[in-house]
């Protein structure tokens, strides 16, 4: 079977899952993401987390902990300048992530010699996942899912009806801090197989396909991470066969689904009112 | 049309209360308030948007909050509901002071306006929000709630729109759905701002329905409201209030010139028809 050629290698094996569980766990948060008008953040958590990434190289202790410990701090920090009125939200995420970037690039001109971690952390290494790393990937995974899952009555409400949730006794700020800490672990888990350049599109990108087929919440909890992991599984196929970079094959696969979907909506629309197709 | 003899400007007949002090809206309501506001003060940000506001709300009562933006009316609701601290005075809830887990036995619809209507979300999904607080966690609709589902979409009309997005239902069927959500938590008060804001005469008419259907089963109904003679119409009760209680009593009692200038700072004109009240603006320019 052809399609299992690229199954012989062991270091597809470890990227292909990776690639499948965090396309699955991205475009499960990313309902959130997208529905909370999010995505800035999603996008400015990678960011900060390229500060916390090349720290840990320079100081030399595991990816994970390092990035993961800067990636919870500049969470929280967002998360408390964002409730701040007199800075919008979005010109405090601004602040922390540009500034956790800037810290980044200042490590790296200083010390030159770990430029291909570098490498690794904007632009992804998927084909470099180790086993260890694919069985923290798994455990991010599982505990991320699991937390949604759990919330996701108290998310429901939080991102539909801010104003009452509270009324209903919904503890909003450390909801949100919750899942401001969510996000944060998993974009650390993300950003070694998609990079912190690519970490957001995988997050935005399948919840907003999954606009164009459902109206109903329920189901864009389960269509988007479906969408997820079969952009991370085609895009895997496509960059192994045409040799191309994993991480933006697999970005490229989504935004081709996305511009497909939307050319059929435009198309649909000239003759009758587009409507959701599940 | 109004006969001039029944055009009473500057009627002082009806009952203006002093701040604080309260006529019992009815006989039938005796016992214990269900709410009690005694003498709350509330801010917005750093302006006091509540002052010193007495009102007790019975068991069973419908009334309309009317006042001119600004004037405190969806503050007050989100006091009664602790989204916003009190700063000075207290609320009971059935004499006691009011907690966060009585509040399970309070609904609220927020405005419309403030709906994301772009939102993937059915009909039902809204409604079985209001589960939430007999089901905050993971597990699933269970049987009793998928009857009491049916009965509450059933009471308000909403048979076979479940799976309809609300975007795609009328501005009173809109209203039915928020409705509905409050409607699961059992409660024994729901507070709804502004329901008929935006609403066509049609839709504002199966809204008055549905709240009056709901209070004869003995939900008392608190609604802010801007449309005066909507309120006159239909309601048994009204408060006027500009950040300090104004008045309060039956709307043909209640809507009066005086009463109306303390609440809008502004000249209206009070007519009495054939047992109704109706209010109507007062033009600044002479018609030529």
């Amino acid at each position: 079977m052809a399609l299992l050629v690229p199954f012989e290698y062991e270091f597809f094996r470890n990227g292909f899952i990776a690639a499948v569980l965090v396309g699955a766990l991205c475009g499960f948060i990313g309902v959130y993401v997208v529905l909370r008008r999010m995505s800035y953040i999603g996008h400015g958590l990678s960011h900060a987390l390229f500060g916390g990434a090349v720290l840990s190289y320079v100081v030399n202790i595991n990816f994970f902990i390092g990035a993961g410990l800067w990636s919870l701090i500049a969470a929280y920090l967002i998360h408390r300048i964002s409730h701040r009125r007199w800075v919008g939200a979005d010109a405090a995420i601004g602040v922390v992530t540009t500034s956790s970037f800037a810290l980044g690039v200042a490590i790296v001109s200083t010390y030159r010699t770990f430029t291909r971690n570098i490498e690794a952390a904007l632009f992804g290494n998927i084909l470099g996942i180790t086993a260890v790393d694919l069985w923290i990937v798994t455990a991010i995974s599982l505990v991320v899912f699991v937390a949604l899952l759990i919330m996701r009555r108290q998310l429901l409400f939080l991102t539909f009806d801010p104003e009452v949730a509270s009324a209903y006794g919904i503890a909003t700020g450390r909801t949100n801090l919750l899942f401001v800490l969510l996000l944060a672990i998993t974009v650390l888990a993300s950003t070694q197989i998609l990079g912190v350049t690519l970490v957001a599109a995988a997050m935005v990108i399948p919840p907003v396909i999954g606009r164009y087929l459902t109206k109903r919440f329920q189901t864009l909890l389960i269509i988007s991470p479906l969408i997820g992991m079969l952009c991370s599984a085609v895009g895997m196929y496509l960059s192994f066969y045409l040799d191309i970079s994993s991480a933006a094959t697999i970005v490229l696969t989504a935004a081709a689904l996305f511009i497909l979907l939307e050319s059929t909506m435009i198309l649909r629309g000239r003759r009758s009112k587009p409507a959701p197709l599940l | 049309m109004v006969d001039a003899h029944d055009h009473r400007p500057g009627d002082q007949a009806g009952s203006l209360h002093p701040p604080g002090v309260e006529e019992h809206p009815s006989a039938e309501f005796t016992g214990v308030p269900l709410i009690e506001l005694c003498e709350v003060g509330a801010n917005y940000g750093d302006t006091p948007a509540l002052q010193d506001v007495s009102l007790k709300v019975w068991p069973g009562q419908f009334m309309a909050i009317v006042g001119p933006n600004g004037g405190g009316k969806t503050t007050l609701l989100r006091t009664i509901l602790k989204m916003i601290p009190v700063t000075r005075g207290e609320i009971l809830m059935r004499g006691e002071k009011l907690r966060k887990s009585s509040l399970e036995r309070i609904g609220y619809v927020p405005q419309l306006e403030t709906i994301d209507w772009n939102f993937p979300i059915t009909v039902e999904e809204v409604i079985s929000m209001g589960f939430f607080n007999n089901n905050r966690w993971f597990r699933g609709a269970g049987p009793e709630e998928k009857v009491k589902l049916q009965d509450v979409m059933t009471r308000l009309n909403l048979t076979g729109l479940g799976s309809r997005h609300i975007r795609e239902l009328s501005g009173g069927q809109q209203q039915a759905v928020f409705l509905g959500r409050a409607l699961l938590g059992d409660p024994q008060l729901i507070l709804l701002d502004e329901p008929t804001s935006g609403l066509d005469i049609r839709s504002r008419d199966d809204v008055i329905h549905f709240l009056h259907e709901i209070n004869h089963s003995g939900v008392a109904i608190v609604i802010t409201a801007h449309d005066l003679n909507w309120v006159a119409a239909h309601l048994p009760w009204a408060v006027c209030l500009n950040r300090r209680m104004i008045a309060q009593g039956r709307p043909h009692q209640v809507f009066n010139a005086a009463v109306l200038r303390d609440t809008y700072s502004g000249e209206m004109v009070v007519f009495h028809h054939d047992g109704m009240v109706m209010i109507g603006e007062r033009p600044h320019a002479p018609h030529t």
